[in-house]
């Protein structure tokens, strides 16, 4: 099979959930006739009709609040965001009605929230956002955020079955950039699960999303240098995957958390509290982080190269790092 | 009345508001006792509206209550049970402690969404639920209420967009209490009628006395009629008056005293019995009987919530997510789902577009005819577009400038930067006034 990228990988996912389950219903706004934004749901519309793909009006509360109404009647709607930054605007439906409402009253609520995310694209400050933060810190929901397109496709598939909401976060510079064979016919990845990309015995970085492919690279130089760095792809990011966190950092007892979210209460402050009640004992060094500025995203190149991670700012923590 | 009803059904009415009353009467004894864990939200003077808009429901339809819709509940089928326990914070609750007042419901035999605090939200949820009802086929009707306060949100605003643009099974009562917390209807809209905002969403809207339990009873059910023949989502505004403060703790001193005064007169429950006794629909044994059954009732019913235990503490690290064996998650499909898919679906997956607007009717140049757009990949080829037959002569033809004021910046220009454009229109304008 060809090569695909991670776009396509997200599609064949929405499409075959669909084809196996009528429950599974597509809302948002211009996904029908126009394909979607980013033409993620192109092609949706003809296969599946107006029943199931439905353009919503400019309403993420609405879009949102029904989405959640149809699962109800045990429907499995997959909304879509048309940039991630606007689930400001249904930030309660999100927080208070859906992420409760198991808890709250047993009302489980099987719907999947996605949409592209992150910055490298100069997409400015209501473009570019990594708000996966906010819902991390909000218990009910899951959040995932895959750096291929084998995990895009395998992930989404595993959300859309999901019985709880679960948002998607798509890195819209992964989205063509990047390409791979997928194995031929049914798989699945499961949620909550990270990955070791590479193994490694000097020190671990921790990743997810787009920042995967610079602490790779930076894994590579560092390989040049005679650090052998472990690289581990968290996927999903609540639950948290533990085990697969304590059991790299007690073989390489150092730690460095690359997140291209913003640095203060990033995901990386919670993987440093978390080795430290697990792992404390087997660390050689301290938890060291690279991660984007505490600013919003800027819009010009020179400002968003300066405020993302990348390899070198990598290879320099973990230099550092290496040093202890 | 269009949609008339039984003796059964009348003393039905009656026996659901005099329950709703004597069980909150109960609830603020329970109150004052320190019983009651959190807040406690009086309906007084609201019963009718509770009562008469969930009794049009039929037993598929679903509904979602607001905080003063306890009458709604116990129609719907839930005990008063369930009310004592959720305010006590007990057990055997139906939500095992975890959430308070009405903030409960049930999926699967009462067919009830739980509301949260956020106001407005459960507008675009039970479109959701209308949406999903349609896509399986099930013919449901959907209903819920919202306050004059609650109809501020964006989310009431954006809830009826959906509804309407979906044409959705829903049935939005706007209970107009004329009382936002403390701040008046007057201090919120200027408005007269909170319904009139349905026409800019372009649905049906009714205007009811909430204190009237069978006008509140007789016009949703004709909304519900509407609603489940797909004739979209209609809006009824219910005058009414909020009795009490906004909860236990608010004596509602803002409230001038005739305002109270003028709605006691109007309570709904006297006004009810009054109606009953003077179209001899019951006699003094009947209602001494329903209120004995009431009180009887809701003995038991208050001994099993205050004998209930509270939750074991660890309850609370519990049912944070659906796992494995939790939930089953089923749809109850009531129609072939190759309906659903092309070619056997029955919608057309286009957009009609009718025209490019109506500023042509304004300077009187004949509408264009109806154009329809493509419905996507690989969707059947539409209508050619058709050239919309505006007569050129009709619009005043632009000017060309003068040769010598070609160079010159338009006349209408306003300057608003510092660039060399605004400049130079600037040095134009003083060159000109210099010239005279």
């Amino acid at each position: 099979m060809a090569p695909v990228t991670m776009l396509e990988g997200i599609r064949q996912a929405i499409f075959e959930e669909m084809d196996r389950d009528p429950a599974v219903v597509a809302l948002g706004e211009d996904i029908g006739v126009y394909g979607g934004a980013f033409k993620v749901t192109e092609g949706l519309l003809a296969k599946f009709g107006p029943e199931r793909v439905i353009d919503a009006p400019i309403a993420e509360t609405a879009i949102v609040g029904a989405a959640c109404g149809m699962s109800y009647l045990g429907l499995r709607p997959v909304v879509e965001m048309q940039f991630i930054d606007f689930i400001a605007c249904c930030f309660n439906q999100v927080t208070n009605f859906v992420a409760k409402s198991h808890y709250r009253w047993g009302a489980p609520v099987p719907m999947v929230l996605r949409g592209p995310s992150g910055g490298g694209v100069h997409g400015g400050p209501f473009h570019s956002a990594n708000p996966e933060m906010y819902f991390v810190h909000t218990p009910g929901l899951k959040v995932v955020y895959p750096s291929t397109a084998h995990d895009a496709k395998g992930l989404l598939k595993s959300a859309i079955r999901d019985n709880n909401p679960v948002l998607f976060f798509e890195h819209k510079f992964l989205y063509r950039r990047i390409k791979e064979e997928l194995p031929e016919g049914e798989f699945t990845v499961p949620l909550g699960k990270a990955v070791v990309r590479r193994e490694g015995r000097d020190l671990t970085i921790i990743s997810y999303a787009a920042m995967m492919y610079p602490a790779l690279e930076a894994a590579g130089e560092l390989a040049k240098q005679g650090i052998e760095a472990e690289v581990v792809d968290l996927r999903t990011l609540l639950p948290l995957d533990r085990e697969t966190i304590i059991n790299s950092v007690k073989k390489t007892s150092k730690l460095l958390i690359v997140h291209e979210d913003t640095r203060t209460g990033g995901i990386a402050g919670e993987i440093a509290a978390l080795v430290c009640e697990g792992a404390f004992e087997d660390l050689d060094g301290p938890i060291a982080r690279v991660t984007a500025l505490d600013t919003p995203t800027p819009y010009s190149p020179p400002l968003e190269e300066y405020f993302l991670p990348n390899a070198s700012k990598i290879v320099a923590a973990a230099r550092d790092l290496a040093r202890y | 009345m269009n949609h008339p009803l039984k003796r059964e059904q009348q003393l039905d009415l009656y026996y659901y508001m005099q329950l709703n009353r004597q069980l909150e009467d109960r609830m603020v004894r329970l109150f004052r006792q320190n019983k009651i864990v959190g807040g406690l939200y009086s309906s007084l003077g609201q019963e009718a509206i509770s009562v008469g808009t969930a009794y049009a429901l039929e037993k598929r339809d679903w509904l979602a209550p607001m905080i003063r819709n306890i009458g709604a509940l116990l129609v719907k089928g839930f005990k008063p049970r369930d009310i004592f326990t959720q305010h006590m914070a007990k057990y055997t609750s139906p939500t095992l402690g975890k959430d308070g007042t009405s903030h409960f419901g049930d999926l699967k035999v009462r067919h009830t969404v739980s509301p949260i605090s956020m106001l407005g939200d459960l507008i675009p949820v039970m479109t959701g639920v209308a949406m999903a009802g349609r896509y399986l086929g099930q013919k449901i009707v959907t209903l819920t209420w919202i306050g004059d306060g609650g109809s501020s949100t964006g989310a009431f605003h954006e809830g009826l967009i959906f509804a309407a643009q979906q044409r959705a099974a829903l049935v939005l009562i706007l209970e107009n209490n004329q009382w936002a917390y403390s701040t008046p209807v007057s201090r919120q809209a200027p408005v007269k009628d909170l319904a009139e905002r349905a026409r800019g969403y372009g649905i049906q809207s009714r205007i009811v006395d909430g204190n009237d339990v069978l006008a509140v009873y007789d016009t949703t059910k004709g909304a519900v009629e509407e609603a489940r023949a797909g004739r979209g989502p209609v809006l009824i505004e219910v005058k009414t008056m909020r009795m009490k403060g906004h909860a236990q703790h608010d004596p509602a001193e803002y409230v001038p005293k005739e305002m109270f005064e003028y709605w006691k007169a109007r309570d709904p429950l006297t006004l009810y019995e009054k109606y009953l006794t003077e179209n001899r629909i019951w006699d003094a044994k009947t209602k001494s009987e329903i209120d004995a059954r009431i009180e009887r009732e809701l003995d038991l019913e208050q001994k099993f919530a205050e004998d209930s235990p509270l939750p074991p503490p660890e309850l609370a690290a519990q049912g944070v997510y659906c796992e494995e064996g939790c939930h089953s998650i089923t749809a109850d499909w009531q129609r072939p789902t190759k309906e659903l898919t092309p070619p056997h679906c029955s919608i057309e997956a286009a957009w009609k577009v009718e025209g490019y607007g109506d500023i042509d009717k304004a300077v009187g140049v004949a509408k264009p005819a109806g154009v329809s757009g493509t419905g996507g990949n690989g969707s059947k080829s539409s209508k050619p577009i058709v050239k919309p037959s505006v007569k050129v002569a009709d619009k005043p033809a632009l000017k060309a400038p003068a040769s010598t004021e070609a160079e010159a910046p338009p006349v209408s220009r306003v300057p608003f930067g510092r660039g060399p454009k605004d400049k130079a229109f600037r040095r134009a304008a003083h060159d000109k006034s210099g010239r005279r």
